[in-house]
């Protein structure tokens, strides 16, 4: 019971959510919106005894990707009510073919499914007893799918090269980190061993 | 426990979102970069339902997939937005047409 109560909240919310999202005036409050979904979605895969991929849900989304959101939508200096200009124009159209696709999704699509043909004694990697879920994914993903979670990881590594060297510029009058000449300084050219009289300073 | 056919339903409802957020939202690219992260949020939701009612683990490690290539998505997809801005002060995706070919 209570678990049907929280499943519908979140998925009101959820879903509520992602209209807001889609349809806020202000790209940060899109932003915001979009952060309130991802909460949600999280707790809906909690319901679903998918734990860890919840807690990276709300970890990579809400913790980097919407703040990398919201960190470019207030860097750029744009005018978004020019940007909203034929919003109000599609929105029968855009309307009518959303509910096309998702009778067409949920009639056709989920309507039409059912598990009796499926074979379930030939699941690839089916879900250990007694072990917690974030040591069965683990279990898994350092075996079987390493090289392909290593493959994830290249892919995070090409995506932040990538994002840097986009957004990297030279600009002029700035006077950056030489690390080839402070790597080339040797102690000899910086200090100088002297032994001054007493009474006198030292000549620079 | 609640039905699979539930959970589906709210990733069909979510991917639709998504869809109708690329079509509402023609000119803001930003909005359509989160439009996209909705659709593969619903995409996501359908693995993680399939995978606890199957039983099979390789539903949650595949949108851990997902999840890594929506991230690696969403930032150079923002880095290539930042300097479209910088070289044309505008990020109307109408006139993306200075390289005709």
């Amino acid at each position: 019971m209570i678990q049907a109560i929280a499943f519908y909240l979140f998925a009101i919310v959820t879903v509520a959510a992602a209209a807001m999202t889609i349809s806020a005036r202000n790209p940060v409050h899109s932003v915001l919106w979009l952060i309130v979904a991802f909460f949600n979605a999280a707790g809906l895969m909690v319901l679903a005894g998918a734990e860890f991929i919840a807690m990276l849900l709300v970890i990579v989304y809400v913790g980097a990707v919407a703040v990398l959101f919201l960190f470019v939508v207030m860097m750029l200096d744009i005018d978004f009510a020019e940007l909203r200009a034929g919003f109000v124009k599609y929105l029968p159209l855009g309307l009518a073919l959303a509910v096309l696709l998702v009778a067409e999704l949920v009639f056709y699509g989920v309507g039409a499914w059912g598990t009796d043909s499926l074979q379930l004694a030939r699941r690839v990697a089916p879900t250990p007893e007694a072990v917690p879920n974030i040591q069965a994914i683990g279990d898994l993903l350092y075996t079987r799918y390493l090289f392909v979670f290593e493959g994830a990881g290249l892919v995070l590594l090409v995506a932040m090269i990538g994002a840097i060297v986009l957004t990297h510029r030279q600009r002029a009058g700035t006077r950056p980190q030489n690390i080839a000449r402070q790597n080339a300084r040797r102690p000899w050219e910086a200090i100088r061993n002297v032994q001054p009289p007493v009474g006198q300073g030292v000549e620079l | 426990m609640i039905g699979l056919t539930h959970y589906l339903v709210v990733a069909a409802i979510l991917f639709t979102m998504g869809v109708l957020g690329i079509f509402l939202n023609r000119k803001n690219i930003i909005v359509i970069l989160m439009a996209i992260e909705l659709i593969l949020l619903a995409v996501n939701l359908n693995l993680v339902a399939f995978s606890a009612y199957l039983h099979d683990l390789v539903g949650q490690v595949f949108a851990m997939f997902v999840l890594t290539v929506a991230a690696g998505e969403a930032a150079v997809g923002l880095a290539i937005l930042v300097i479209y801005f910088r070289g044309r002060g505008t990020i109307a995706v109408d006139d993306v047409n200075r390289m005709k070919g």
